[in-house]
């Protein structure tokens, strides 16, 4: 207690701190950025390894020697596909059964809050089928899944006929001990989410889903396919999940290990990985790839059907086969190799994948980077937030942030009945409207702020808004770094500079460009960018709109975290910010 | 004062109606910060139905009340809501009555210092005066209904009737005895705990076991050693406080929740709520921001924590309990840094508020 109690030493300590401030928060600051470029080397990256011991030692030779028949199911899928509009349900319980599954089918539906542009959807309701292949000889306590999303603008029909001609391979083999569930899903995510909902038995999103009617135990682990060509050129693999979640580092490890097996292409976040980390080129190959994984974590979407499995605690990957223009081309025999082989390492599991990280980023697939490694960047960063913190501006902020979350939905059929906009339209230019207009606030919150101190008066706030700061992005950091890093990077040093003296314009220009909106428009425009598609600025930002649609839409049918976390959390805070820059 | 009290427990009881409606009364009877096993309501309702099938309540490993409990519930089952509801209103009366005759006590108490010379000649500012004593009854009854309303009501026994119940009453035996022995007339706060520490005493039947100390929770031979804590501080501190009991008791119940065998956010809600009544020590407390920050950082964490271990599946208890050590380290600096404002404010009456050493500087006093 000598420091807590000792007043000499306390002032001598306090001194120190005061003088050395502004030194050490942009000293900190540089570190933490630093520090995360720093990642993509060599002695903060390493290989990956195989922890599970069940997973290493075993060896299997593949026999799939289905090509024909996947191709021709394909086909067939395609064409009733076509005739029918939607799912074949008949013709895929009726092949199902053929090879020797146990069919059942659930059927699903729901009103989503407001209509959805990019798939173009409003009232859901379709039909899952799942075929069910029990281990000859085991009690069914445990599962693993393979699944292809079918919506109705996706194509994945070639994903079907694989998943069928597989189902006919493992039919005929004795050494499965676990039961293999083999899921199509209408309307891709909605519909595995109905399904996982109904099969975990839970309700956290408002679907209305008829219950199962056939189970298979615990799901160990799921692998989502998506294949839209007869031959592919490389494998691309998604790992993010819901909220940034990600599946355990065995699973992508294990997936690795095929690919190298059968000479496959496989690629991360869309690209090639890099031979070469000694050099100059892999790393910075390596920090692209890092990045791009870092916008799509910190975004909390779903990046495929395997985001939703993760949240039941199943350890789930997305192969999605790429056709581009390479010499080289597998087909499905290739493909339908590396899942076997794949299902049948997995098949081995004693338990839960646990052995391996469960929080990592990937600068390449055989690259990664763990969690107490990545950790010091964010903690360097709210550093200076905590060296660098009253009621009414705090109460009408958090009002704001609750209209921001609240209102646009609400008042979606308000809007479309005075203005000539559709639903979606109104949502979003209702939230830009309540954000843009709590730029308004400071000129009304002074008249009801007492003027009793007003020197002290904005740096106890200053003190309050940067505290709640650090502590938001301290939580968040801890379950997704991804948007925890992304957001301390922008929104830190603005928030550290705001004080209503000196270039007031300036500083409100920095404040503005650094809002979470504005971080969220810069990361659709650098994502586009490491992905070599850049967009022109017409492009952005009909892209942001799109993405401000999604991201409520998101939030009411999967619980995607990012819409609540940005408008009631992270918004008032900002406009904290934004008092104290306008303070009289 | 009665309006603005009765403005105050109708707002806390429509308060707590609408909570127990809402889809949050599911939601945060499930939270491990609020319900402990020693506070559980469904283990009492798991107890009953035992009872009512004519098993022993204690056979299973679940049940963990005292038999008065289960008795006074036996009948009570059906109006659980509306007993919850009482019992907190009674207790923010009680406390607001309490508080004001203590608030006369602590005046009286200083005008005859006052009178007999007793205070150094420069304290004026030290003195409590009545207006800024009088809204502090409502604040404490106000402090009492509100944080308890957001969680305990919904998933438990009020605390204060549990935590007089459960915990160990002996350490709060000698603040009540050394307030009465003071004070003529009775206060309404020493009767209310007199009555609870009589009533749990009683024994309840005969055909029920008794309830050994073995069959309690957290009595494990290895683990005494922690909770001999609880009753380390009572007779120390009874020395010391000997003229201030109604201190004592509020040092003493804080010890009891921090170092009690499941704590939940109710016990910290309820020494908390005496906070008003020593609002005139925030001039001495030195590390009082520090604290503060320390218990918002560690109270927004648990939750994280908790995800992160129980659904994400990669943090592991370690995480959470330390978050939980770290909470308890900041609650301690807290009560021993109102302690030593307590003290030093005590000094200060008695040898003035201005303090020069030997050759005319400023002193300072540094606690040893």
């Amino acid at each position: 207690m000598g420091l807590l109690s000792d007043p000499v030493r306390r002032r001598a300590l306090a001194r120190l701190v005061l003088r050395l401030n502004a030194p050490l928060c942009v000293l900190s600051y540089v570190a933490g950025i630093a520090w995360f470029l720093a990642l993509v080397f060599p002695p903060l990256t390493q290989r990956t390894y195989m922890s599970e011991n069940a997973m290493g030692s075993t060896m299997v030779e593949e026999q799939f020697a289905g090509g024909d028949r996947a191709r021709a199911f394909a086909r067939d899928f395609a064409a009733h596909r076509k005739k029918s509009g939607a799912l074949p349900v008949a013709w895929l319980e009726r092949t199902m059964r053929s090879v020797g599954l146990e069919v059942y089918t659930q059927s699903f539906s729901r009103k989503l809050p407001f209509p959805d542009e990019t798939h173009e959807r409003y009232m859901v309701s379709g039909t899952n089928v799942y075929g069910i292949l029990r281990a000859p000889r085991a009690a069914s306590t445990e599962s693993l899944v393979l699944t292809v999303p079918c919506g109705s603008d996706s194509t994945n029909s070639q994903a079907v006929g694989l998943l069928l001609a597989l189902a006919a391979h493992f039919r005929g083999q004795i050494y499965w001990a676990k039961d293999i569930v083999f899921l199509v899903t209408e309307h891709d995510l909605l519909g595995t989410e109905a399904w996982l909902e109904a099969y975990h038995d839970v309700n956290v999103t408002g679907m209305q889903s008829s219950p199962l009617q056939g189970r298979a135990g615990a799901i160990q682990a799921a692998v989502a396919l998506e294949l839209s060509s007869d031959v592919v050129t490389s494998l691309d693999v998604a790992v993010e999940g819901l909220n940034g979640q990600l599946p355990n580092l065995d699973l992508l490890n294990l997936f690795q290990t095929f690919c190298q097996k059968g000479g496959l292409l496989c690629t991360l976040q869309g690209k090639l990985q890099p031979e070469d980390w000694t050099s100059l080129d892999g790393p910075l190959q390596g920090l692209q790839t890092l990045l791009l994984m870092v916008l799509r974590q910190a975004s909390g979407r779903p990046h495929g059907s395997h985001g939703l499995f993760l949240r039941y605690r199943v350890e789930a990957l997305t192969l999605r086969g790429i056709n581009s223009f390479r010499q080289y081309k597998y087909d499905l025999v290739a493909v339908g190799k590396a899942l076997e082989g794949m299902f049948r390492k997995l098949n081995h599991l004693l338990e839960r994948l646990h052995q391996s990280f469960f929080l990592y980023l990937l600068p390449g697939l055989s690259r990664f980077v763990s969690i107490g490694l990545y950790m010091p960047a964010v903690g360097f960063l709210l550093l200076g937030v905590g060296l660098a913190s009253l009621v009414a501006p705090l109460l009408i902020s958090q009002a704001m942030g609750l209209a921001l979350y609240v209102l646009p939905v609400l008042g979606q059929h308000v809007a479309t009945q005075h203005f000539p906009v559709a639903e979606a339209e109104a949502v979003v230019l209702t939230l830009l409207a309540i954000y843009a207009a709590g730029l308004a606030l400071p000129h009304n919150t002074h008249r009801v702020v007492s003027t009793q101190a007003p020197d002290r008066g904005w740096m106890a706030l200053k003190l309050v808004a940067l505290i709640y700061l650090a502590l938001q992005l301290g939580c968040i950091a801890l379950t997704n770094f991804s948007l925890g890093f992304l957001l301390a990077t922008t929104m830190v040093p603005t928030a550290a500079l705001a004080k209503p003296h000196g270039p007031r314009t300036l500083y409100a220009a920095l404040l503005v460009l650094t809002s979470p909106a504005a971080t969220l428009l810069g990361s659709l425009f650098l994502w586009r960018e490491l992905q070599e598609a850049p967009l022109s600025l017409a492009e952005g930002w009909q892209l942001f709109l799109a993405a401000l649609a999604q991201g409520v839409l998101e939030h009411h049918t999967y619980g995607a975290l990012l819409f609540p976390l940005l408008s009631l959390g992270l918004y008032p805070c900002w406009l904290l910010f934004w008092n104290v820059l306008f303070w009289k | 004062m009665a309006a603005p009290l009765v403005l105050v427990l109708v707002v806390a009881v429509t308060v707590r109606a609408a909570l127990f409606r809402s889809s949050l009364a599911e939601f945060i009877s499930e939270r491990v910060e609020v319900v402990s096993p020693l506070s559980s309501w469904k283990r009492v309702v798991e107890g009953l139905s035992l009872l009512d099938l004519g098993v022993s309540p204690y056979s299973g490993a679940v049940f963990h009340e005292t038999p008065l409990i289960i008795y006074l519930f036996h009948f009570l089952i059906d109006y659980a809501e509306l007993v919850f509801m009482i019992t907190d209103a009674l207790t923010a009366i009680a406390l607001y009555f309490a508080i004001q005759d203590f608030n006369k006590v602590v005046f009286k108490k200083q005008k005859l210092l006052l009178e007999l010379d007793q205070y150094a000649p420069d304290v004026a500012e030290l003195i409590r005066t009545p207006m800024e004593m009088r809204y502090i009854p409502l604040k404490v009854a106000l402090l009492q209904c509100f944080p308890q309303c957001y969680f305990s009501c919904l998933s438990d026994i009020p605390v204060s009737v549990p935590t007089h119940l459960v915990c160990p009453r002996t350490p709060l035996s000698p603040p009540a005895a050394v307030h009465t022995c003071e004070n003529e007339e009775q206060s309404l706060l020493d009767l209310f705990l007199g009555v609870c520490h009589d009533v749990c005493g009683k024994p309840s039947g005969n055909h029920l076991p008794l309830l050994l100390p073995s069959q309690l929770l957290g009595f494990h031979p290895r683990s005494l050693w922690l909770y001999i804590n609880v009753f380390f501080y009572t007779i120390p501190l009874a020395i010391k406080l000997k003229e201030h009991p109604i201190f004592f008791m509020f040092i003493q119940i804080a010890v009891i929740a921090i170092f009690k065998s499941y704590p939940t956010v109710g016990d910290v809600a309820l020494y908390m709520a005496f906070f008003p009544v020593w609002n005139h020590l925030y001039r001495f407390l030195r590390n009082i921001f520090v604290l503060t920050c320390i218990i918002i950082v560690c109270s927004l964490l648990f939750p994280v924590l908790w995800h992160l271990w129980i659904y994400a599946g990669s943090a592991n208890s370690n995480f959470f309990y330390a978050i939980t050590l770290t909470f308890n380290v900041g609650q301690i600096l807290l009560i021993s840094d109102y302690f030593y404002a307590f003290l030093r404010r005590e000094y200060y009456l008695t040898h003035g508020l201005y303090l020069t050493a030997k050759d005319g500087t400023e002193a300072m006093l540094v606690l040893k």
